[in-house]
């Protein structure tokens, strides 16, 4: 590729638009000299033979980077106009729920995928194409934009200082250049004098907020593209009623926790006087806690393997909604519960003699509905069996009488009563299925019945289990992300360029950005030395709008 | 103490409504002198001084009502919207001494009040808060995320005063078409407001019975004379009358009914004010800002950009991705909030990329600011009420 050669006898690079040595402008451009990226030549502009210039090339254009993020907000937003497939009522069949719920456009939504659509293939590409065009676009501009702003020169050359935007000269007098020097330092400019001239400048590390943010930002999608790597990441539920203690999953045993309370409250009108009205209103009770009173065991390391789990005790923790139970970076987080669940029947024996019923009162026994004790016998000679237990039951397909999984919500048990006079080896006993509001006797007329006396109910607490590795990654990404965005945002780099040639004093200004407050600086520097009238040569353009707020100055006066 | 700090909300109403006419004086006024001759005209220092008292009345409405409810009032749709109308008038009592534009106060104000008036239509009474809320994360989030949006707010007003200065409404455009979209758009919130406030001040209520969208019979309210009503429908109290025409199941009738009122008043407002000046409304008041300088507007509304959008972004995405992780177990899930609220961040983002690299400037920066804005009540005002999601707290 053919350097060109500038007057100053330096040698640039193709494509770029300002002398990297004395700033003369190469390419001649309208009135004012293209200051982005100092005029450099990128990589992009200046390779684009190799295919691998060609990626490089489409990533690092800014345009494309726009469309990225553009395509990836229409998309996101087509993933909001009906439920995602996570957020339909639990048990709701997708295939038929969007057809259901929202007709034609529903089914269509559900055919082109568009409810998993942030986990679709082609959403995944499109956050994949952003991180490579944040990757490629930040080094095609950062490595050379670093190396001009390095190495600028003091001295520029004239035609550079008049095509800034900031710009003014006049036949000189003397100025003081100390004087200015002392005065721009008290603005708090680095200042660099080179033969009577200065290049003031402030706020350069606002250039690399841009930068610094992209690597924030890129080791953020790292951190969020680790989730798919497995232990990253862990997701699991664990039910445990009041008073019970389960394994934590993900822990390889190692950890347990109990439940030794679960409450939920309420609200109280009486209470709660600016709260009332809005409560009278609510149908129903309003909630004001979900808690549970847990407590963490490790399983002790001593205990020899098959001499039972001796477990220890770590900790007590309330979890409540935003207070989970953390250790060793997994939270058990409070997040659903079920009241009143069944967890033991009490029966007793009646005998139906001659048309009347009597209670035996010694034959009374209880039944655990989440470990059934299965034999029963009493001192009267009484024994009664449980044939089978179905804790939720249900006639399935076949009209066999079944169970749905293990949680009591409907049990019905087959029991077989033996008297006193029977035996359980030789004679059949009376058999009957009970349940709530259900006492069928299945071989023929009974002698006994048995009746449900009393049923005991627990309250479960559903907790999260929850272990996400990548979040220190994504942290800090997140942090890095916001440092740079602050960096880039609420500072600016000024430069302020004063130059003495040929009996004339040439003064330009330039900034990224907040061009009012580097006018603002220069009308100081006004009050100091007699400095040619400062123009802004892009307003001057547009001369017809100058009449109020130009400068606040201006505005200022009129009030 | 709850009823106090109502009272300050309803001055600092008042005091907004004192600085948007003393801004108003400020421009039309300007040729006031003296006696001997010179200007003469405070307007826009009062204008800006009744902008600080309203502000300082705005936060005692705010600290009060935490200090009488015991959480930051910030949980529902009447105290969120209040607390943006807030923020955006703070942004604008920090940006007003740095360009001294009475422009922008004139075009600012008023929106501030829209904002407020807006959210009083909501229910302002203390509410219980959910499990979910109780936690100082919820004024570090939500304030912080009203602050960002109400310094992007300020961005759309100087948009549209860009706009309003530059279009050339002698002949008709797509851009005049667009603009008077917008003035359209706050005249029928105008209405909304003007017509909820007044039936409601009336007591209106008219009741029907009718089958909702699970085929089971119900009741509904209505608070506005029902133009539409529901789902056969039948009018079981004194008050209303029989609808024009019953709607399907599968619409909330009253939403509509209210939509459809909130469009007849805005097009009356807007007919009535097209048809009295002869002229686009946005053309009406161009004459006004005919001498504001579109350099300044435009800078002012990038700045405001360029402020509010790190403030934004660590309100609305980082601040509220610990409390997800923290409350709901995760830190990002795909709820309809939180995606529009990355929807919001990329677009500014686009926003900024495209001015900065790609010269947008002026006119079609001005559109971006306008569009931004109305995205991010999009995300206040439909995300919340119409999507359900986690966030549907009203």
């Amino acid at each position: 590729m053919n350097k060109v050669t500038c007057e100053c006898g330096h040698e640039n690079p193709y494509g770029t638009y300002l002398c990297e040595s004395c700033g003369k402008p190469l390419q001649d451009e309208g009135r004012l000299a293209n200051m982005r990226y100092e005029g450099v030549a990128r990589r992009s502009q200046t390779y684009k033979r190799s295919p691998v210039d060609k990626v490089w090339n489409f990533f690092s254009s800014v345009k494309v980077g726009i469309w990225i993020i553009v395509l990836l907000l229409v998309t996101s937003s087509i993933g909001t106009l009906f439920p995602q497939e996570m957020y339909i009522p639990p048990g709701e069949s997708p295939t038929e729920y969007y057809a259901a719920e929202y007709g034609l456009a529903g089914q269509l939504y559900y055919d082109l995928g568009f409810h998993n659509l942030y986990s679709s293939w082609w959403y995944m590409l499109l956050v994949a194409a952003l991180g490579i065009s944040l990757v490629i676009a930040s080094l095609d501009r950062f490595v050379p934009l670093y190396r001009a702003l390095k190495k600028q020169r003091v001295t520029r050359h004239t035609a550079f200082m008049k095509k800034q935007r900031l710009y003014g000269e006049k036949e000189s007098g003397e100025v003081d250049i100390d004087q200015l020097k002392t005065a721009l330092i008290k603005r708090r400019y680095k200042v660099r004098e080179e033969n009577g001239n200065l290049l003031a400048e402030k706020g350069r590390f606002a250039r690399w907020g841009p930068y610094v943010n992209h690597v924030g930002l890129i080791i953020f999608l790292i951190g969020g593209m680790l989730r798919f790597f497995p232990g990253m990441y862990l997701d699991d539920y664990v039910w445990i009623r009041d008073g019970e203690t389960e394994v934590i999953s993900g822990t390889d045993g190692e950890y347990f926790v109990e439940n030794n309370q679960f409450v939920v409250e309420f609200y109280d009108e009486e209470e709660n006087d600016i709260l009332q009205p809005a409560l009278m209103r609510a149908d129903a009770p309003v909630v004001s806690n979900f808690q549970t009173s847990a407590s963490l065991y490790k399983r002790s390391s001593e205990g020899s393997i098959g001499s039972g789990t001796e477990l220890e005790h770590v900790k007590d923790h309330e979890i409540i909604v935003n207070d989970p139970l953390t250790f060793e970076g997994i939270s058990l987080y409070q997040t659903d519960y079920k009241m009143n669940e069944l967890s033991s029947f009490t029966f007793g024996v009646e005998t139906d003699a001659e048309g009347e019923t009597e209670a035996l009162e010694d034959v009374v026994f209880t039944v655990d509905l989440n470990d059934p004790q299965m034999f029963y016998e009493f001192d009267n000679g009484y024994q009664i069996e449980i044939i089978e237990y179905f804790p939720n039951f249900y006639v399935n397909d076949a009209g066999e009488p079944t169970t749905e999984n293990r949680v009591p919500d409907n049990p019905r048990i087959i029991f077989e009563l033996f008297p006193p006079e029977a035996d359980p080896e030789t004679d059949q006993g009376e058999i009957s299925l009970i349940g709530i509001q259900v006492n069928e006797e299945l071989n023929g007329e009974n002698d006994h019945t048995i009746r449900m006396l009393d049923a005991d109910m627990v309250n479960v607490t559903g907790l999260v289990i929850r272990r996400d590795h990548t979040l220190p990654i994504i942290m800090v990404g997140g942090a890095i992300f916001m440092v740079g965005l602050v960096q880039g945002s609420y500072w600016h780099h000024r430069r302020i360029w004063i130059q003495q040639k040929d009996g004339k004093l040439f003064v330009a200004g330039h900034a990224n950005k907040n061009w009012h407050a580097l006018k603002k600086d220069l009308e100081y520097l006004n009050d100091y030395s007699d400095l040619p009238e400062i123009k802004d040569q892009l307003e001057e353009d547009k001369a017809a709008e100058t009449e109020e707020g130009g400068t606040s100055s201006h505005v200022r006066a009129q009030q | 103490m709850f009823e106090l700090s109502s009272n300050m909300l309803y001055v600092a109403f008042g005091l907004y409504l004192a600085s948007t006419v003393f801004f108003a004086v400020s421009i039309t006024g300007r040729k006031f002198k003296n006696r001997s001759g010179e200007e003469k005209n405070k307007s826009a220092l009062l204008g800006y001084l009744s902008a600080i008292l309203a502000l300082c009345a705005s936060i005692a409405y705010f600290v009060l009502r935490w200090i009488a409810v015991g959480y930051a009032p910030v949980s529902n749709m009447f105290e969120y919207t209040t607390a943006l109308g807030i923020a955006m008038a703070l942004a604008f009592v920090i940006i007003y001494p740095i360009y001294h534009n009475r422009y922008l106060g004139f075009v600012t104000m008023p929106i501030v009040m829209l904002i407020i008036a807006y959210a009083s239509m909501f229910p302002g009474e203390a509410q219980p808060l959910i499990p979910a809320l109780q936690t100082n994360w919820l004024f570090i989030h939500v304030i912080t995320t009203a602050i960002g949006q109400g310094i992007l707010a300020i961005g759309f007003a100087a948009g549209v005063l860009y706009l309003i200065r530059s279009i050339d409404f002698s002949k008709a455009s797509k851009k005049v078409k667009a603009i008077e979209f917008i003035m359209f758009g706050l005249l029928a919130t105008v209405a909304y407001i003007a017509i909820g406030t007044g039936f409601g001040a009336a007591d209106y209520t008219a009741e029907f019975s009718y089958v909702n969208e699970f085929g089971d019979e119900s009741t509904i309210e209505y608070y506005l004379p029902p133009i539409v009503g529901p789902n056969e429908g039948e009018l079981i109290s004194e008050q209303g009358f029989s609808p024009v025409v019953n709607l399907p199941d599968y619409l909330r009738s009253d939403d509509v009914n209210t939509l459809l009122w909130s469009f007849l008043g805005g097009i009356v407002l807007y007919g009535g004010l097209r048809a009295g000046f002869r002229k686009p409304v946005a053309g009406t008041i161009q004459p006004l800002v005919s001498r504001v300088n579109l350099q300044t507007v435009d800078e002012i509304s990038y700045r405001a950009i360029a402020i509010g959008f790190p403030i934004f972004t660590l309100g609305g995405l980082i601040f509220a991705m610990i409390w997800a992780q923290i409350a709901w177990t995760r830190f990002w899930g795909w709820d309809p909030k939180e995606v529009w609220a990355l929807i919001t961040f990329l677009f500014y983002a686009a926003y900024l990329h495209l001015r900065l690299s790609r010269g947008w400037h002026g006119e079609k920066s001005a559109w971006l600011c306008v569009i931004g804005f109305a995205l991010i009540m999009f995300n206040l005002i439909f995300v919340n009420l119409v999507i359900a999601g986690l966030h549907s707290y009203a």
